[in-house]
């Protein structure tokens, strides 16, 4: 299995790597390569150029930046695990990220290919549209801030133009004293494309009620979906297992779902919903400061 | 093109072309071949070998792309010619290979973990070998292997040295 020629750049700014982009419309850009490359591999995808972007220096790195932690679109997942900024501060993320493939693809892939890949199973680009965050997308001379709504129009098709590249994500950091996350994931078998993912992170008062709360499901719908009435729904209130079950059954009733020849869209349906209850459950149960 | 690769501490220029991948860089220009040649689109891990000291599919790299990382074979991890490493002493003694088609890649992925992780329990050798199919389906024993090999390690007064 071998892929079709190509040529090859390796640009040293990020400026360059877009001029080389918009100048041939059937260049692709490759950083980790894990996704891109079986499918050059299979002859699905067959670039006339691959403008390499793994080590241009703007484009890696993990910061903060007030109430965000911004990721470089090159930086490799493995990094993002090994994070203690992430661990710190964005433990959704951290609980997720150990599912993203197996160790050595994480050592390979890269964030920002993930969430440009958008394939629905992702768990990068789910954390991302829970949390409510954002990527930076540059086109030529202009940068612009790109909601995951906006970015993910559908599974592996994003809004970012041909000439288009995504620079970093940025992951809103909750500042509240009591903030807890769940993730769970049903896959054929471990590190496998899941047929649903459930991410949620809640936040609790002192007296155990809940003052926010984010759930957002993936591979069961063709874009990763943040559940906003389930929010609504349960802010103020101690969480219980039956009130947040009836929360993500009217959530999740009217959503599409898709099907396939593994898992049939009422048994993703019915799965989202025990799945987004246990990660709701368990993000109450370990929100710093002890149980709710 | 011409690239330069750092393996096993050596620099080796080759003249590929810019779809040779590192995989088959390694076997036809370098002609060191413990690295295997598997589904060739990332699934089995046959063709692990360590990049910076992590296990990575060799298949899933343009050898373009590598030169400057300190890439590590199996042929690195046996101390002397007809010598074997411990944890190759260790699959040998547990029966951790069959065909033998997986092993250097498990030995390899091994080799990573216990430099991270010299005390693993059963579930982190479990997910750290993962990535790696053995068609021969002989898990038991590999895990079994890496055990014992952990064990000899920790037991001996030298650095953690796999």
């Amino acid at each position: 299995m071998k892929t079709a020629p190509f040529e090859y750049s390796r640009p040293a700014t990020l400026d360059e790597a877009c001029a080389l982009l918009a100048a041939d419309p059937d260049s692709r850009l490759i950083a980790g390569g894990q996704t891109l490359v079986p499918m050059m591999a299979m002859r699905l995808a067959r670039p006339s150029r691959l403008i390499d972007i793994q080590r241009i220096p703007e484009l890696r790195g993990i910061r903060e930046d007030g109430d965000v932690v911004v990721i470089g679109a090159a930086t490799r997942q493995m990094e993002t695990e090994r994070s203690a900024l992430v661990t710190s501060k964005l433990p959704l993320l951290a609980a997720a990220i150990v599912w993203v493939g197996h160790a050595p693809t994480r050592a390979r892939g890269t964030v920002g290919g993930s969430i440009a890949n958008a394939d629905p199973a992702a768990e990068i680009p789910l954390v991302l549209a829970t949390l409510g965050g954002h990527v930076v997308v540059k086109e030529g001379g202009t940068r612009r801030d790109v909601s995951m709504p906006d970015l993910v129009l559908g599974p592996m098709t994003t809004s970012v133009p041909a000439a288009g590249c995504i620079v970093e994500a940025r992951f809103p950091v909750w500042k509240d004293k009591r903030v807890g996350v769940g993730f769970h994931e049903v896959s054929a078998r471990k590190s496998d494309f899941a047929y649903v993912s459930a991410a949620a992170q809640v936040a609790l008062d002192e007296t155990g009620r809940c003052t926010r709360l984010a759930i957002g499901i993936g591979g069961a719908t063709p874009v990763p979906t943040r559940l906003d009435s389930v929010e609504s729904a349960l802010e103020g209130q101690i969480l219980t297992a039956e009130k947040v079950r009836a929360a993500l059954v009217a959530a999740t009733a009217d959503i599409e779902i898709m099907r396939d020849s593994h898992a049939s869209d009422a048994y993703r349906r019915r799965v989202a919903v025990g799945l987004g209850q246990r990660a709701i459950m368990d993000a109450a149960a370990n929100s710093k400061g002890g149980p709710a | 093109m011409k690239v330069e690769l750092k393996v096993n501490g050596a620099t080796h220029a080759a003249e590929v072309e810019t779809r040779t991948t590192l995989l088959d860089c390694i076997r036809d220009n370098l002609n060191l071949t413990g690295v295997h040649t598997g589904c060739e689109h990332g699934v089995c891990g046959a063709c692990t070998v360590l990049i910076d000291g992590e296990p990575a599919r060799s298949c899933l790299m343009f050898a373009c792309q590598a030169d400057g990382y300190e890439i590590t074979t199996i042929e690195a991890l046996a101390p002397a010619p007809g010598e074997l490493g411990v944890i190759q002493d260790a699959f040998c003694e547990m029966h951790g290979m069959q065909c033998g088609y997986c092993t250097p890649a498990m030995i390899l992925t091994a080799h990573a973990l216990l430099k991270r992780n010299a005390a693993p329990t059963r579930d982190d050798i479990v997910d750290a070998i993962s990535g790696n199919i053995c068609r021969c389906t002989g898990y038991g024993q590999i895990v079994e292997s890496i055990e014992l090999a952990a064990l000899r390690i920790r037991g001996t007064n030298e650095a953690n040295t796999p």
